[in-house]
């Protein structure tokens, strides 16, 4: 019997808050950490690295700022792509205005430029709701990655246009340039989003949660319970793009190592992440990890079954894949919009009770 | 001081005090319709104050008018003494002012806990890093609120859907998480739309009581809106009647019965 | 009249004329949103199904040709005959029928009473889907449409105009296929308003937009009238699709310049046919004067974000948009 708990136990009201109630669940949300941080690091290869984990964290952490935005304040926005390059330039500009400063700090910092950069996209949506807002954030998507493409500053007037992370170190290992090992590249992005989860897990099952959830389900109530609702849209758009901006700063710092804006931030990146949070679970920070994992596994699974078994084409495997990724967003909001999270949490409810249901 | 606002007490021994909230000639129109008509009265302190009249008369705009969501084109409001400047409704429920809906308005995406959780948000002051770390300020803050959520769950003996999402419970337990939303924000002003609206006899004994229990006990004010008259005269200290925007009536039930003009509207008047 | 002058307004008429391109699309997108309050993002990508589907019957290939040699090892790719155009426009109305229908039975039958913003997410993943399927039905190769429009200036206009600032005005440039849209939009849309008002379908579908149960209950089948609207939309996707095909040649950018429609649809109103063509031709002719004046000082390219940012600032001023009811909040 590995499952528990099926009356309430519980005797103080901060055990009744906790983020994984069950034994069980908190055993093994303690194992996938310990496992993630003292056992991939010393087996992870240049492939798993670049191929699955790397893309996969870094994902998380921009699935779980959209989540904030979309899933649980209601604000659906089609600006992902924009703000990450938000992220990546403001990195890349720190990186190379002040060398001496610890690469980890100007992540952090880039994040905080990307806040204010999407509070202020955020303030029309005072006044325009839903899709209209969401038409609206492709104002941002568009105007920034022009603004990269066509302002020399922001790429230091290079020739190519591209921007191109130089070498940094923390503690004497490298994590940004050509001679950084797979695992330190892992090791990075790890940390941020052991951080960012658990950063956006407690935001979101406090009073700032509830404010955003309140608007999200019933705007005009949520004012006149008092929620400020220009502050809270704000605070969503702030937080949500930190997160966004500090997946678009690994993105370029320490995965990709360089970037031409329209190419990689463009609006395909804003859908992706958007289709992440939909498969995932709109309002779940679980959700967003499942989301992220499911969909950059996906093409890498495609690619193996089409090509690699079947022997394919590789454009063929590529259209195949917008059909199947097209098709599952459908089923999924059909069948289940609360997505993977939600299936989840259905076995979970049976697990508690099992083996007697009734 | 005036006889109207003195403070006295009742027969069943609770003390109305002298006058809360103060509506002078409040006039609100939609384009050229003109939704109140020039309407004075007052709430005071620790009463419940009805307000009835047939369908469309007016009353929820009045309603709206008092917690910030319509703003009345003439008139003033006044508040415990002072008059309250022109406010945003998330600055008036600041000011003690909580309010349940006609139709039910629960976020019903969370649970009802959390729902009512929400009622607590004034209270609540800790700042995004601090609720980030959690650890600290922001749960200690958290489990104070949460015991004071408590204590309204059991008042309203709704316990054992603490956890249940909003949205799968029927309505008359619905109505019920509403109020005990306001209740948690401790308000000096309850505003209660049409609380018994669509129940059955028992829902509404119950809701009576609860009503009842709320203003003796923690003495708040309170303003409600209600079709059912055996019900508003059993409940209320006294009654403003509305017909077409206008008043028409104010008073202690036993006078609003015996008004004529009050029985004309809504028994209609014979033309002859 | 200064040379100057003239330029500019040479740069005014062609901004109408992509305007009535943007109309075009935008037209599809309020036909649905009236009847069925589904904010279609896909439209863009149906108008580059269709003409992907045009010039594929046009040309003889075979559908599903690439993926067929790849599981079969053939190498099969055309029929080896070439269908006349009017033919050709007919099956492909078949198509986009068909495919009204499938969206009806598959998707949106099952979404009924969604919010709006969970069916809007979905049309972004029949979008993806589409545009996929397009791909592997007739792969993604540029495609021509030789439907035998017009094309290049107008050189008669050209003739006539020259020489009016003096002699180094060389007389207006404008597009002929332009010419022929706009006189092809305006059939298109007065064909519409009439089908809409004095037909039978067309009240039906009045009634739907206005209220849904209310038309329920006076029998008309919902689901009839949601593919009757998809199909239409399908039909006037596929006009786009052969106007905007016939411009740049058929391929994905088409579905990118389609999102134009989307800024077009904030400025006119989701649920106003005018509104829709009076938004096109303000974002088309504002975007072209905007790149003429601003452009060559920040660097050029801004047809790239000016019909978003231009919806957005409107957007905050009027919510509601340019025609749209005025919104009033109530609890």
């Amino acid at each position: 019997m590995f499952y528990r708990e099926a009356g309430d136990f519980k005797t103080s009201y901060a055990e009744d808050n906790q983020t994984f109630p069950i034994k069980f669940d908190r055993y093994r949300y303690w194992f996938v950490l310990a496992v993630a941080f003292l056992v991939i690091p010393f087996i992870i290869n240049d492939y798993w690295a670049n191929a699955i984990f790397v893309p996969f964290l870094i994902y998380s952490i921009a699935a779980i700022g959209l989540n904030i935005l979309t899933g649980y304040c209601g604000q659906v926005s089609l600006g992902t792509g924009g703000f990450m390059a938000v992220g990546a330039y403001a990195c890349y500009k720190l990186m190379t205005a002040f060398p001496e400063v610890n690469i980890l700090i100007h992540i952090i910092l880039s994040g905080g430029i990307t806040a204010v950069v999407g509070a202020a996209f955020g303030l029309p949506s005072l006044r325009i709701k839903g899709f209209y807002l969401a038409v609206a954030t492709l104002a941002a998507q568009f105007f920034l990655i022009w603004l990269f493409n066509k302002v020399a500053w922001f790429y230091n007037y290079s020739a190519s246009g591209q921007i191109s992370a130089p070498e940094r170190f923390v503690g004497g290992i490298a994590v940004t340039g050509p001679n950084t090992e797979a695992w330190a590249k892992y090791m990075v992005c790890l940390v941020f989003v052991t951080l960012c989860g658990l950063a956006a897990r407690n935001l979101t099952r406090g009073t700032t949660g509830r404010k955003w959830m309140a608007i999200r389900d019933m705007d005009i109530a949520a004012e006149i319970i008092g929620v400020n609702p220009l502050k809270a849209k704000l605070t969503a758009f702030a937080v949500s793009s930190f997160f966004v901006g500090i997946a678009g700063a690994l993105f370029f710092a320490v995965y990709l190592g360089a970037v031409e804006g329209g190419e990689a931030f463009g609006i395909q990146k804003s859908f992706l992440v958007l289709f992440m949070v939909i498969i995932g679970g709109l309002g779940s920070i679980f959700g967003s990890f499942a989301g992220a994992a499911f969909l950059v596994v996906l093409p890498v699974a495609l690619k193996m079954i089409g090509v690699d078994l079947l022997g394919w084409p590789t454009d063929i495997v590529s259209h195949f894949q917008l059909v199947v990724v097209g098709a599952l967003i459908m089923f999924f909001l059909i069948k289940e919009p609360h997505g993977l999270a939600q299936l989840w949490r259905v076995i979970k409810e049976k697990l508690r009770l099992w083996p007697f249901p009734h | 001081m005036n006889a109207m606002v003195d403070p006295y007490t009742t027969e069943d021994g609770r003390k109305i005090g002298g006058v809360l909230m103060d509506m002078r000639n409040i006039t609100l129109r939609f384009g050229g319709v003109e939704a109140i008509k020039d309407i004075s009265f007052n709430i005071r302190e620790g009463e419940i104050r009805a307000i009835i009249g047939p369908n469309g008369a007016g009353k929820s705009s009045m309603l709206n008018v008092i917690s910030g969501f319509y703003k009345p084109q003439e008139g003033e409001v006044h508040f415990r003494g002072s008059i309250r400047p022109p406010m945003k409704p998330y600055q008036v429920a600041r000011l003690g002012i909580a309010r349940t809906f006609q139709n039910i308005a629960l976020f019903e995406g969370m649970s009802v806990l959390d729902n009512i959780m929400t009622g607590r948000l004034n209270h609540m002051k800790t700042g995004l890093f601090a609720q980030a770390i959690w650890k600290g300020a922001a749960e200690k803050e958290e489990i104070e609120n949460r015991a004071h959520v408590e204590r309204v769950i059991d008042f309203l003996e709704i316990q054992a859907i603490r956890k249940t999402p909003v949205g799968r419970l029927p309505y008359g337990l619905k109505k019920r998480v509403e109020l005990a939303r306001a209740l948690a924000a401790d308000p000096k002003l309850l505003l209660l739309d049409e609380p018994m609206a669509g129940m059955n006899v028992e829902e509404k004994e119950d809701m009576s009581r609860f009503i009842l229990d709320v203003n003796d006990e923690f003495g708040t004010t309170i303003a409600l809106i209600e079709h059912d008259m055996g019900v508003v005269m059993d409940l209320s200290d006294r009654v403003v009647v509305m017909d077409y925007g206008r008043k028409i009536g104010d008073g202690t039930p036993s006078e609003i019965i015996s008004n004529q003009e009050v029985i004309d509207a809504y028994l209609g008047v014979a033309h002859d | 009249m200064s040379t100057e002058f003239l330029y500019f307004v040479e740069v005014l008429i062609n901004g109408l004329m992509a305007g009535v391109m943007y109309s075009l699309v935008a037209l599809g997108f309020v036909l649905i949103f009236k009847a069925s309050g589904i904010f279609n993002f896909s439209q863009g990508v149906m108008a580059l199904f269709a003409a992907l589907t045009l010039a594929g019957i046009m040309e003889g290939q075979v559908p599903f040709a690439h993926i067929i040699n790849s599981i079969f090892g053939t190498n099969i790719h055309h029929f080896g005959w070439h269908v006349p155009a009017v033919l050709a426009i007919i099956l492909t109305v078949f198509v986009m029928i068909g495919f009204a229908w499938a969206v009806q039975r598959f998707v949106f039958r099952h979404l009924v009473g969604q919010e709006p913003i969970i069916l809007f997410m979905a049309t972004i993943g029949l979008a993806y889907f589409l545009e996929g399927l397009g791909d592997i039905m007739w792969g993604s190769d540029i495609k021509t449409l030789a439907l035998g429009l017009p094309q290049g200036g107008a050189r008669w206009l050209e003739d006539a105009t020259a020489g009016l600032g003096g002699d180094d005005f060389y007389g207006f440039f404008i597009d002929k296929l332009d010419m022929v849209a706009t006189v092809v939009a305006a059939v298109l849309v007065t064909a519409l308003i009439l089908f809409s008002q004095y037909t039978k379908h067309g009240r039906a579908m009045r009634a739907v937009a206005d209220d849904h149960q209310a038309a329920l209950s006076v029998g008309i089948s919902l689901n009839f009238i949601w593919i009757l609207v998809w199909s239409l939309a399908g039909f006037v996707a596929l006009v786009a699709g052969i106007m905007w095909g016939a411009k740049s040649g058929v391929q994905f950018s088409l579905s990118l310049i389609a999102l134009k429609a989307l800024p077009v649809l904030m400025l006119g109103g989701f649920t106003s046919i005018p509104g829709a063509i009076v938004g096109g031709l303000i974002i088309g002719m504002g975007e072209k004067v905007f790149e003429y004046m601003i452009g060559p000082m920040v660097g050029g390219a801004t047809e790239n974000w000016f019909a978003y940012v231009l919806a957005l600032l409107f957007l905050v001023f009027r919510p509601q948009g340019l025609f749209g009811e005025r919104i009033i909040e109530r609890v």
